[in-house]
């Protein structure tokens, strides 16, 4: 079985001037125990691909199942046995942490300390701050209550729109180490995030754009098809030299990439040393010029252009 | 060598809320024509310090001028000579960009003539020529920004606020994005910004990064790395922010 399974779906929303296709013929699936990730900038069909799978939300056409319970038929067994964080912070902002917790436990029939060493984890952080209400926690905080209300119930399959969004590096660090500790636990997880780095930090992904997949594959899988020689360049005056290798007459397309810019050049093959030459006559100093590995984002942009 | 002038002074910048210290004691100088990367975590006092430099929140103590401007007795000259422009809000969302240009160069006191001329610079430069008379809520979230930027500095101020410009945008939109701000910065305009995409950090002439309401560090990416033996801003930063103890 299938931990998810989505078949053709197509969500448009209408408004009175236009349509807008905000999942377009998305097919694909994730298998049980997997950590997979949805990654795409804002507008790209994420969040109605969650809340289809979440049933509630009802697609235009297509199927798609959870558990090998339908979305739409099956919408109460599956609101048993899958937690879901909202991209937007849904919980109760004027009960407390503790209260919240007790909350979602009690909705679904159980007891915090029934289940509590599966959030034992993500809510030792949070004690301290226990009678505090949810709406005076700072992002971080809200976030981890939020994962630890989604875990409460002890589900199959977690549901987590855009967890990391706005969240810090080093909160974003430790959200992804508590998701692995969960997957080990046999969970199966499907996430999204805007953040291109955090790609290489699940199973498998699907990249997104416009409410299409891009592709879907591992990671490295991904990042091995790239197929193009990519270089970075560095130099002393990094606004210059970018304008100045977006009008060297090879150039494909270079972007910033930050303290590099990466360069693709029209024709594979070793142009380096006439790079070098070019970048020399134009009065760069301290460059270097290497050829690197691409990696997700190099990727999801040179897609973007297709 | 001609000195730079500076267009940002704090001393001992803070405040207070009740018992609270969300900014404490922070003291920086940010130059002319800078890119200035305001880092810190989640929590850690960089809203509470913008909200005091564009002079929408009074300091508890501790001195700034911004523009030449004081920002306790100043604050209306302060938002005469800045932009600003967020992630939260930027634009009005039911008026056309031209509309938007109107408004904005409206509030700014331009005259109709510079906006009319100002809106076509504006328009042609972003390419959104037949996107001019369209609602901003139909417009994909990377245009927007770029609008909304372009807006911000519409009135050629000194300085100009960014608070994380670019989340959740897609990474060509992301860096062209930054061709704007280099842009603006080359043209003379001082960014002042926040993020939380490391890679950005090292597009900055200088960063701060705060650490429970104090600035704990202050110099070039390249400076931090070599100082921090950290390969990547990245690394440099969840070294400092590791060490936070306030529990957000």
């Amino acid at each position: 079985m299938k931990a998810v399974e989505l078949k053709n779906i197509v969500k448009t929303y209408s408004t009175k001037k236009s349509v807008v296709t905000a999942v377009d013929n998305v097919s694909f699936s994730v298998d049980e125990g997997e950590l997979f990730g949805l990654i795409g900038p804002d507008g790209s069909g994420k969040t109605s691909i969650f809340r289809i799978l979440t049933t509630l939300l009802l697609p235009d056409s297509g199927s798609a199942a959870v558990l090998g319970h339908d979305v739409t038929q099956d919408w109460k067994e599956i609101r048993n046995i899958v937690g879901y964080m909202p991209g937007r912070f849904s919980l109760y902002q004027d009960l407390t942490v503790e209260e919240n917790l007790e909350f979602f436990a009690t909705v679904f029939n159980t007891t915090i300390q029934e289940n509590y060493d599966l959030v034992a984890d993500i809510y030792k952080q949070l004690e301290p701050f226990k009678t505090r209400r949810a709406g005076k926690l700072s992002g971080g905080m809200k976030q981890k209550l939020a994962l630890s209300c989604a875990l409460i119930h002890k589900p199959q399959m977690l549901f987590l729109d855009e967890p990391t969004t706005g969240v810090d590096p080093v909160s974003r660090k430790e959200f992804w180490e508590m998701l692995k500790r969960l997957k080990a636990q046999g969970i199966s997880i499907l996430v999204s995030t805007p953040y291109m780095d955090e790609a290489n930090l699940c199973d498998r992904i699907a990249l997104m754009q416009s409410g299409k997949i891009l592709e879907i594959d591992k990671p490295q899988n991904i990042v091995d098809r790239f197929g193009k020689n990519l270089y970075a360049v560095r130099s002393d005056n990094m606004y210059k030299l970018l304008n100045d290798l977006r009008s060297f007459p090879k150039t494909e397309s270079c972007f910033a990439f930050g303290d590099y810019h990466h360069l693709l050049l029209k024709e594979n093959g070793s142009k380096a040393g006439e790079l070098e030459s070019y970048l020399i006559s134009k009065g760069h100093t301290n460059l270097i010029v290497a050829e690197i590995n691409p990696g997700i984002e190099d990727c999801f942009m040179q897609l973007m252009k297709k | 060598m001609t000195t730079k002038e500076i267009v940002i002074k704090t001393d001992k910048l803070t405040k207070r809320f009740g018992d609270f210290i969300a900014v404490n004691e922070i003291s920086f100088e940010v130059n002319q024509g800078e890119i200035f990367g305001f880092l810190g975590a989640n929590g850690a006092g960089k809203t509470t310090a913008m909200k005091m430099l564009i002079g929408i929140s009074k300091p508890s103590g501790g001195k700034a001028e911004v523009a030449g401007y004081d920002v306790y007795k100043q604050t209306e000259q302060i938002k005469k000579s800045i932009g600003y422009m967020s992630q939260k809000f930027s634009l009005y969302e039911d008026l056309t960009i031209k509309e938007n240009i109107q408004l904005f160069g409206g509030i700014y006191g331009l005259s109709d003539e510079q906006i009319e001329t100002k809106s076509k610079n504006l328009i042609d430069k972003l390419n959104l020529q037949s996107e001019a008379d369209k609602l901003i809520v139909s417009l994909p979230l990377g245009w927007k920004q770029k609008v909304a930027f372009s807006i911000a500095i519409l009135h050629e101020p000194k300085i100009v606020f960014l608070d994380e410009p670019t989340g959740g945008v897609d990474p060509i939109t992301r860096r062209q994005f930054w061709d704007l701000i280099y842009e603006a910065a080359h043209s003379g305009i001082t960014v002042f910004v926040t993020t939380h995409y490391m890679d950005e950090a090292e597009y900055c002439d200088r960063v701060s990064i705060m650490v429970d309401g104090a600035i704990t560090a202050l110099d070039s990416p390249d400076n931090l790395k070599a100082k921090f033996g950290a390969r990547s801003m990245e690394e440099v930063f969840i070294k400092l922010a590791r060490s936070a103890k306030r529990g957000e």
